[in-house]
């Protein structure tokens, strides 16, 4: 991406930004009293705002800069994640979920898992979660701070640390509650500073149907536009039709996955794992002023969350359009060869093709002369065409480079945004790159000091005690972050560490809440051991499968058609081990919690929650049937 | 919690929608009219009018105390 010049409007905008987000967290600090104000907001924030940070939390700028990506690479089957994945998860959070999470006062998941089972359990998920929320925090912001040095030409470990800094002074001072506060205004940043984009570029490409009419082009040869790397067809619709590319087989979709993965992995076992056991989102619906409240909570969550596509993933499928609209001048975004490279790269592919050397070994020589990417299908024609005039030859390098997906969205935000309206959406993505950071944070600090530090090494202390430890362990927090980021962009496989590390977390745990939930037989021995070897199952099916020249650690077992595929399947194993241990082990092992014990934990032991008074359209279970049965229009409308 | 979260939401969108809408009148610079539509006027007045509402809900009332815990 070339840098961007902002000028002292989009200056203006991004610093009033930082000022009112630190000025939110000074505000707030004189309410917090206690360690439960600054941990867990003492349940007492209102629905909406619950809401909206629930699905903020979620709505990381990894989020909005990957879904364009998802967008440009497949089409609008990424919308899967939100329409097949997402809703159904949240529904059943708000339905089923909600009443033994905040009706067992447990303060975090991992103390449910205590109350549930034993501390056992609980040590596991604590543990695992509080890496994983380290590592999460890391990528964001080493994410932000390469934004940064890479479009205004900012130094990285002074962005990195000066964002970390600001984000330290408003977790600081007013807790989950200041983090959950800038969630919501990030929330609305983000809609309001990307919908004048999504709505020039519909203008701009000319609609839906003009859309679909080039997409069909695009489907029909995707390494025109170095969207694959073999030369590949798809059907007309792979792009823009949602279910039939996929319903089709994993060689008839550009994501390569069959529909079983989409709706039993990516459906069923990474969403609800997500939504239904992740702490960083439950949290926000534990921090509501009631039990109504925190059952609307992923509802009122879900509205937004089933138009985001339209949000998120269209910039990507309208730059795709742009690219193959001519005359509009737009080319999806590429590194660029530097001209000092040039000769360098044009002697290794005229010896490559006088060797005749293999398409693999080439590209890779190729792509250390460059200093680049380049696509495998386009070299491999170039070579057959090293007779052409010189400046030729550069520009059909140039045009060979790989896309970089990651920057489809700024480039459409350099687009269409004059100065004013470009600091505005920057400064939503700068927003929502710290708030992934203080979202974890805030996560990591509660889990930390409650499930670790108060569960095993300092019991029985005054609150005030376990409050200054929250605001120690937020520092931590912080700090471990930051060495996150430089471990992420140290090692290049380093998205391969983390990758493995979510996959530990959420699948298989899944299968332990499902179980446990609703089946009061469940034991503590069982779910340990389910929920342990669930993760390792993960570790082990990611070892022993490739996918995208990623994984296979053991021995190259399998390849997958691409990582989401590798993805969805690892869930669909580490789930499906889970479960089956835990129920088979607890059959064969002897119940610690008598019935007494479990009131209130367990779906058939807990009393139904009254619902007379509540008018029928503001029960939780009438309203997710609503919000179901827009998914499945929304569905049908991109069929 | 102490602090109505309309009130730094409201104050921020009406700051920023008065920004962009007086840069959006007062310059004349092609950029600034993306495909016909000056952008910066357009949609900083709808911010402004967002981040007015907000800050009127926020001075109405608040948004009840904690019902049961």
């Amino acid at each position: 991406m070339q840098p961007i010049h902002l000028a002292g409007i989009d200056y203006t905008i991004l610093l009033s930004y930082v000022a009112f987000v630190i000025g939110i967290g000074w505000t707030l600090a004189r309410y917090m009293k206690t360690s439960s104000d600054f941990l867990t907001s003492a349940r007492s924030i209102p629905t909406w705002v619950t809401g909206l940070a629930f699905i903020s939390a979620n709505l990381g700028a990894l989020e909005l800069v990957g879904m364009a990506a998802s967008g440009a690479k497949y089409g609008i089957s990424t919308a899967h994640f939100y329409w097949v994945g997402a809703i159904p998860a949240m529904v059943f959070l708000a339905v089923f979920m909600m009443p033994f999470y905040y009706g067992s006062k447990a303060r975090s998941v991992p103390e449910y898992l205590k109350m549930r089972f034993d501390e056992r359990v609980r040590a596991l998920n604590s543990v695992a979660f509080a890496v994983m929320t380290i590592f999460a925090s890391g990528i964001s912001m080493d994410a932000l701070a390469n934004l940064l040095h890479a479009l205004l030409g900012w130094n990285y470990h002074a962005a990195l640390f000066i964002c970390s800094g600001v984000v330290l002074l408003y977790v600081l001072k007013g807790g989950l509650t200041s983090a959950i506060y800038t969630e919501v205004l990030q929330f609305f940043m983000i809609v309001l500073g990307f919908a004048p984009v999504v709505y020039l570029g519909l203008k701009d490409t000319g609609g839906w149907s003009v859309i679909k009419e080039k997409l069909a082009g695009v489907a029909a040869n995707p390494v025109a536009l170095n969207l694959k790397d073999v030369p590949t067809s798809y059907n007309s619709n792979a792009w823009t039709s949602a279910w039939q590319p996929v319903l089709a087989g994993s060689a008839h979709n550009p994501m390569g996955v069959d529909w079983f993965a989409m709706v039993f992995g990516l459906g069923f076992v990474l969403s609800f794992g997500y939504w239904c056991t992740n702490f960083l989102v439950v949290q926000r619906a534990m921090a509501a002023k009631n039990m109504t409240a925190a059952r609307n909570t992923p509802l009122v969550a879900a509205v937004p969350k089933m138009f985001f596509p339209f949000l998120v993933i269209l910039p990507g499928i309208l730059a795709v359009t742009l690219a193959s609209l001519p005359g509009k001048n737009y080319h999806l975004p590429q590194a660029q060869i530097e001209a000092a490279n040039y000769s360098a790269t044009i002697t290794a592919l005229t010896q490559a093709a006088a060797n005749n050397e293999k398409i693999d070994n080439a590209v890779t020589d190729l792509n250390k002369s460059a200093g680049v990417s380049f696509n495998k299908a386009k070299i491999e024609t170039l070579l057959k065409e090293t007779s052409l005039p010189e400046d030729q030859i550069k520009a059909r390098l140039q045009d060979a480079v790989q896309i970089q997906y990651n920057n489809v969205i700024l480039s459409l935000v350099t687009r269409y945004c004059p100065a004013g309206l470009l600091g505005l959406a920057l400064t939503a993505l700068l927003a929502s790159f710290m708030s992934g950071m203080a979202g974890n944070v805030t996560a990591f600090n509660t889990v930390f000091t409650y499930d670790l530090y108060q569960a095993y090494f300092a019991p029985g202390r005054t609150d005030r005690h376990y409050f200054l430890t929250g605001k120690v362990i937020t520092v931590v927090g912080i700090l471990l972050s930051i060495g996150a980021a430089y471990f992420a962009r140290k090692f290049t496989n380093a998205m391969d560490v983390i990758q493995l590390v979510f996959s530990f977390v959420s699948a298989p745990l899944f299968g332990t809440f499902l179980l446990g939930m609703f089946w009061k037989r469940t034991t503590g021995t069982g779910a340990f051991l389910g929920l342990l070897f669930g993760m390792l199952t993960s570790a082990l099916v990611y070892g022993l499968t490739v996918a995208e020249g990623k994984g296979g650690f053991i021995y190259n077992l399998y390849e997958f058609p691409s990582s989401m595929a590798q993805n969805f399947w690892l869930a669909v194993f580490a789930f499906t081990v889970c479960f089956t241990l835990t129920l088979v082990i607890s059959l064969a092992t002897v119940r610690t919690k008598s019935d007494a014990d479990l009131k209130g934990l367990v779906y058939s032991l807990t009393p139904k929650i009254s619902e007379t008074g509540v008018p029928v359209y503001q029960r939780p279970a009438v309203v997710g049937i609503v919000l179901l049965i827009v998914c499945v229009i929304l569905n049908a409308i991109f069929w | 919690m102490g602090l109505d979260i309309r009130w730094p939401i409201g104050l921020m969108f009406t700051l920023i929608g008065a920004l962009l809408a007086i840069s959006g009148a007062v310059t004349k610079s092609d950029h600034a009219i993306s495909l016909g539509v000056n952008i910066n006027l357009v949609w900083g007045l709808v911010l402004l009018v967002f981040g007015v509402l907000m800050l009127l809900g926020a001075i109405k009332g608040n948004s009840g105390p904690p019902a049961d815990k």
